[in-house]
């Protein structure tokens, strides 16, 4: 960091942010959401992973190459998950052309 | 090409060469340039392990019949795939050229973590040690490809040792592109903006995003399969609900980019020797630029190409049809942009730019058979068949070996402060070029007859083109012994180079001496002009 | 070597001599760092891929999985980790502040938390070896419908878990060496890049479990 130095209480607080979206996420598993639970939890996830990336780990300050290849690493890995799942979520489709 | 008087010993510059004398001070060298000397020594020995598993297996072909047995050629294949691919190609001009020339050409000191460059060549060793243990337990015999399940189920051979191997010399692999993208960055000189950087900067930056994000996922999946061997689990097992085209879905979301790994430093070392060699700025130099750039994006989402017969949706394949079609652009727009860079150009014909020839239409024409294979309704012909082995080969060796020999000659006056015989690097040059049309060009043919690849023994009726392939071979073969016997006469008695024999733009010919001090430079370089501007001396000579 | 020596920049502490000065030597560490953040993060996401593949292949064997996952051992975990980079941060703050002693202090306190996040791992381990729910010659699965299907699920269960705490024990390995060069007072508030670096892992390790936790323990649970 060759910024100022951070209070503590902005950690703390960011600290105090992350341990009550942990019991939340573990308190709306126990509801029956279907497939709502997936979604929220992936969401609570983002956020409790933004908030470690952007303080922790002082992203806020840090430079645009910095975050462009932080958003880089997150969209590989989007391309990996999309295009691998495309192939699965899509292998029924075929099935019913009658023209072919 | 004079010959000249060596300088009287008490005359002789330091330079990185003669800074330091012992085997420690090469064995723990930081500098870049020996480091890639210690590269380029293993990647020529692997070459020739790799080489002569093909020797082999082109020898077994003359008769339909063959000599060796069918496991015993399923090894020779794959061990030749292994070794070519990881432990030649995939290293070759980055960690050699790249590795000497990075620095220089943005007029920096070193790389930016030359420890970690050091560390990156121990790995590489490391993970070729635990491939040829692999090869002298006996061999593995899947194919470099370790498709599941015979790989992680049924094969008896040495699965693990080679998944290993792979997976350490990635890192090496990730190593030298973090290095480089970091060096690109951060260490330019004054002056050396963005725009101003060689096309081989631009080529081996595209070249190090690939490593970077792509080689993590080979990693991962030599894990999983090595797990898997003595796990049996069955993540990849289809008696047990496993799926095998899972393997190839992570295979070759790393492989297919890595194929471009391969061939973007040698499209960037023949942007670099056609513009020397026609005396004129590239044609289009914001264009091939950003090419480099748009394949490095592009190549990540092709990969299903491989998939096409395995059972992956229909949808999913042409999606990445689509996509592989559009890979093909970037890389015929530097074919385009090297072309109208001669035009009008004052074109020499030494080495260098003879093997820069042999890329261009020999990587064209891999290039468009390239685009067969990317249109499903032919791909579900010829695939599995010696079409494909004709593409990659035409791709990989007309290809980037052809670059690797070219920038190889077109440096070595750099590297080693000597001057190669030209008479005969001419001839290797068109040995080369002739073994290797001769080795190729009927297993096209091949392929489109059906011949199918990594079969031992195979139908009469494919014998001739098969005997014409192995006599290509072993000129081929002769081609790429003669240049390592004269590069290495000539590193000890050739004549002397002067600084900038080519008289080439670039501040590693134009600031630095022949070869270099250890540091580079003797004083801080400061870009003023923008890349190859070889317009404004032709003026000066005209005009004075 | 006279003649090379005059194009090296005058020496600062800490310095390389390849660079210029230690701005440029600190941006250069820094987006290595996160260069290699990128590698480790394509390195998991194929096990995610591999994954979410599965689940979605084989949805009631990975309900009937999940519920042998022990949720209140991973919730303590993931307390313990963010712990653990909140104290890790705080002891880049000290670094940066030059205060010697809470940054061994923190340091200290994060490499404990780490042990501890190994230890209750070590203790589920220990619960899924009694279930016999380690993949391999020993498993066993109650419910024989899913019996393939389950062994496949636990493998990435222990594959994902396993790199984490596999890169948590060279987390831990890392903080040692930083206590110690703490200790032999090498950092400054001028120079503690490594303190910094490692945060940055420690910090993407714990991120990774951030996702891991949910993934693994949470979702399919009530089903």
């Amino acid at each position: 960091m060759t910024h100022q130095a951070v209070p503590v209480k902005v950690y703390a607080a960011v600290f105090g942010a992350l341990l009550v979206l942990t019991a939340t996420t573990v308190a709306v598993s126990k509801l029956e959401l279907g497939e709502y639970n997936f979604i929220v939890a992936m969401t609570i996830a983002v956020i409790k992973g933004t908030l470690v990336v952007m303080f922790f780990m002082d992203v806020r300050r840090a430079s645009s190459m910095t975050k462009l290849f932080i958003g880089a690493g997150f969209f590989w890995l989007a391309i990996l998950l999309v295009f691998l799942l495309s192939d699965y979520l899509s292998r029924g489709w075929l099935l019913n052309i009658h023209w072919l | 090409m004079s010959t000249t008087l060596p300088l009287a010993p008490t005359e002789t510059p330091t330079n990185y060469l003669n800074a330091d004398y012992g085997w420690k001070s090469w064995l723990f060298a930081t500098d870049h340039k020996r480091i890639a000397l210690l590269y380029l020594f293993s990647i020529t020995a692997f070459f020739f392990v790799g080489g002569a598993f093909a020797v082999a297996m082109r020898i077994n072909l003359l008769t339909p019949d063959g000599i060796f047995t069918h496991d015993t050629y399923n090894k020779l294949f794959t061990m030749h795939g292994i070794i070519m691919v990881f432990f030649f190609l995939v290293p070759s001009i980055p960690a050699t050229l790249g590795n000497f020339l990075v620095p220089m050409m943005i007029g920096a000191r070193d790389l930016a973590f030359p420890r970690i460059n050091l560390l990156s060549w121990y790995i590489y060793i490391v993970g070729g040690i635990l491939t040829l243990t692999a090869v002298f337990q006996g061999g593995v015999d899947t194919g470099w490809t370790f498709y599941a399940p015979f790989s992680s189920s049924y094969s008896n051979t040495h699965v693990i040792l080679a998944a290993m191997g792979v997976f350490v010399s990635g890192f090496s692999s990730i190593l030298t592109g973090l290095n480089f993208i970091v060096t690109i960055h951060t260490m330019r000189a004054p002056g050396m903006t963005w725009n101003r950087l060689p096309l081989f900067i631009w080529g081996h930056y595209a070249t190090s995003l690939i490593q970077v994000l792509g080689t993590p996922v080979i990693a991962i999946t030599m894990v999983l399969l090595g797990l898997e061997r003595v796990l049996h689990a069955g993540i990849f097992d289809p008696t047990v609900g496993g799926d095998p085209i899972l393997f190839q879905h992570l295979f070759w979301f790393y492989s297919h980019p890595a194929v471009y790994i391969m061939i973007l430093p040698g499209m960037a070392v023949i942007s670099e020797i056609v513009t020397c060699f026609s005396r004129k700025a590239i044609f289009g130099y914001n264009f091939v630029a950003y090419s480099s750039i748009a394949i490095a994006v592009f190549s990540f989402i092709v990969w299903g190409h491989h998939l096409f017969v395995s059972g992956q949706s229909m949808y999913a394949s042409m999606v990445f049809s689509f996509f592989s079609f559009l890979v093909a652009i970037p890389s015929a727009v530097k074919v385009f942009n090297w072309t109208a860079t001669m035009y009008k150009g004052s074109v020499s014909y030494d080495t260098p730019m003879l093997y820069a020839f042999g890329f261009m239409g020999l990587f064209t024409m891999g290039g468009l058979t390239g685009l067969f294979l990317a249109t499903m309704a032919i791909d579900v012909h010829v695939t599995d068949t010696y079409f494909v082995i004709a593409h990659f080969h035409y791709v990989m060796v007309g290809g980037m070996v052809m670059a690797y020999m070219g920038g190889i000659h077109f440096w070595f006056p750099k590297i080693s402060g000597r001057l190669y015989p030209e008479g005969w690097a001419k001839f290797a040059a068109l040995l080369v070029f002739a073994g290797f049309n001769l080795t190729f060009f009927p297993q096209f043919i091949l392929g489109y007859q059906g011949m199918p690849r990594r079969y031992a023994h195979y139908p009469p009726e494919f014998q001739v083109l098969n005997v014409m392939s192995t006599a290509g071979a072993s000129i081929l073969a002769v081609g790429y012994l003669i240049p390592m016997i004269y590069l290495a006469w000539a590193w000890r008695y050739g004549p002397k180079s002067p600084q900038n024999p080519w008289k080439a733009k670039g501040l590693e010919w134009e600031q630095s001496p022949t070869p270099p001090p250890t540091f580079n430079f003797e004083h801080q370089p400061v870009v003023t002009e923008p890349a190859y501007n070889y317009s404004g001396e032709e003026q000066e000579v005209k005009l004075g | 070597m006279a003649d090379s020596e005059a194009i090296l920049a005058p020496q600062e502490p800490g310095l390389r001599h390849h660079f210029d000065d230690s701005a440029q030597q600190l941006e250069s560490s820094t987006l290595g760092m996160w260069v290699f953040l990128v590698t480790e993060v394509m390195f998991f996401g194929g096990m995610f891929g591999a994954y979410t593949v599965y689940r979605n292949m084989y949805p009631e064997a990975f309900a009937s999985t999940s519920h042998f996952m022990n949720v209140t051992i991973g919730a303590i975990n993931t307390g313990v980790l963010i712990f653990s980079s909140f104290t890790m941060v705080l002891a880049v703050r000290s670094a940066q502040l030059g205060q010697k002693k809470a940054l061994i202090a923190f340091l200290v306190l994060t490499l404990i938390l780490g042990c501890v996040f190994l230890s209750l791992k070590y203790v589920e381990y220990h619960e899924k070896w009694v279930d016999h729910h380690i993949p391999g010659p020993g498993f066993q699965y109650a419910d024989s419908r899913y019996a393939h299907q389950a062994q496949i699920l636990f493998y990435l269960y222990f594959a994902m878990t396993g790199m984490h705490a596999i890169h948590m024990i060279v987390g831990a390995g890392l903080l040692i060496t930083l206590i110690v060069m703490a200790a032999r007072n090498r950092f400054t508030s001028k120079w503690y890049t490594p303190v910094e670096m490692i945060g940055l892992y420690w910090h993407f390790v714990d991120i990774v479990w951030i996702f891991l936790f949910p993934l693994l323990y949470l979702i399919g649970h009530t089903k």
